[in-house]
């Protein structure tokens, strides 16, 4: 009887851990698919979307502004690490993160639009 | 046009947009700017398109000037395609005051991308207005990608630091601040240390009885900080004019008419000659507003000040392209 218990309990551990192997690596499998795929920061309405991007060491960014005002991207460290011209309607701005690190910019004209770049 | 008020402000627009007709007719209605009267002391702003309907009488003072803003020259969204169109007419409202003001103030965004065939654009079209001087200060669209070099070179000859200024009218002392270089992630317009210092020194020999009247592109007060519209550190340049009787601030950048009064000092913001942005937290961001034809004018302006000595308190009355 109580072995029963013993057996009962460790297969719904085991089966708990399997479950949560499972997801972990669909978690881990979407991560990865967002390092590689989502590559594009959208400007609309007066923000950037994603506001926070994950890439891999290596990936390059591009920026497309979709707003009818124009904006900039520009990194908030000194010196910069990034700083586009003024992107119009439609314009794009592409930067290679070659440096793993967290990369904060905003639009210089309109500097309460901030976003960031993490590079693994 | 709809048997509305002429000078009504209209918000309550749909978001559903008009066509390209549409916006044609109603680019003919757009730019305005505002008439600046000063009567003994008193500064009062009206529409110019007010104006026909005042009794000349009532509109003269010691000292009147015209204040435009953000023409945005380049923009061509739907908003108002033709943005040279309603700076125009703009002019034309200015040529038609029965008192041509001394000169015009423009509130900056001259230019939509700072490009040099915008200046000359909106250069060529101020010509033709009957004022011959204007004082500029410089909006964030016109000092894109050179720290400002171009504006300078063409409208900051005179100023100091990354162009301000001050003069003197008829007894009334003109201060054109800088607040739109050296913008922070997260922040507001900014004037900086060195300019406040030029700034408590300029004021500093001036006697309290005189009437300032201040110009700068973002808001000196705070209209809506989660948009950026406000200035950092504009509570330090208002506490150099704290002991001045009559003081008068006149911005843009907000695309409409707001006011308020805070102890000695009247805030002012004017109207676009180009597009109306929506009222603050109106809408998710503050892009331009598109309207439809019928209502654009009434949504554009130009400020008219005018000056009155002998009393302690300047007034801004706005009124619309109507």
């Amino acid at each position: 009887m109580r072995r029963s218990v013993f057996v009962v309990i460790g297969s719904a551990l085991l089966a708990i851990a399997f479950v949560m192997s499972v997801e972990g690596h669909r978690g881990f499998a979407l991560r990865a698919q967002d390092k590689t795929s989502t590559t594009e920061v959208r400007i609309d309405n007066f923000s950037f979307g994603p506001a926070a991007l994950t890439v891999g060491v290596g990936t390059t960014v591009t920026w497309i502004n979709r707003d009818d005002i124009p904006h900039t991207v520009v990194s908030t460290d000194d010196p910069k690490t990034f700083k586009s011209k003024v992107l119009d309607t439609d314009e794009k701005f592409s930067f290679t993160f070659t440096k793993a690190g967290t990369f904060p910019y905003f639009c210089s004209i309109h500097p309460k639009m901030t976003g960031k770049v993490i590079v693994q | 046009m709809s048997g509305k008020k002429k000078d009504e402000i209209i918000y309550d627009h749909n978001n559903d947009g008009i066509d390209r007709r549409g916006f044609l007719k109603c680019m003919a209605w757009a730019g305005t700017g505002a008439f600046c009267v000063i009567q003994g002391g008193v500064l009062k702003s009206y529409a110019l398109s007010r104006m026909p309907e005042m009794n000349p009488k009532d509109t003269m003072g010691e000292l009147s000037f015209v204040q435009i803003s953000d023409s945005h020259m380049g923009f061509n969204k739907p908003a108002n395609p033709d943005v040279a169109a309603t700076l125009k007419v703009a002019v034309d409202k200015i040529n038609a005051l029965p008192t041509a003001p001394e000169f015009m103030l423009h509130t900056g965004d001259i230019s939509h991308l700072s490009k040099p065939e915008e200046f000359d654009t909106v250069d060529q079209i101020l010509k033709g207005a009957r004022p011959k001087d204007v004082f500029y200060v410089p909006g964030e669209h016109d000092v894109l990608n050179d720290d400002g070099k171009q504006f300078l070179e063409r409208y900051g000859k005179a100023s100091k630091g990354t162009g301000w200024y001050s003069f003197d009218k008829k007894g009334v002392h003109f201060i054109g601040l800088v607040n739109v270089m050296n913008l922070k992630a997260g922040g507001l317009g900014t004037l900086g240390h060195e300019q406040l210092e030029w700034m408590e020194d300029d004021v500093k020999h001036l006697k309290s009885s005189t009437p300032i009247v201040v110009f700068a592109h973002i808001p000196l007060w705070s209209v809506y900080p989660e948009w950026g519209w406000g200035t950092e550190d504009s509570a330090q340049a208002l506490a150099y004019l704290k002991n001045f009787g009559s003081v008068t601030v006149l911005n843009g950048h907000i695309h409409q008419t707001l006011q308020k009064v805070e102890g000695n000092v009247t805030f002012h913001t004017a109207a676009s000659t180009a597009f109306p942005q929506p009222q603050p937290g109106k809408a998710d961001s503050p892009g331009p507003m598109k309207v439809p034809a019928e209502q654009l004018r009434s949504v554009l302006g130009i400020t008219d000040v005018h000056y009155v000595q002998g009393q302690h308190a300047l007034a801004v009355v706005d009124s619309t392209l109507n």
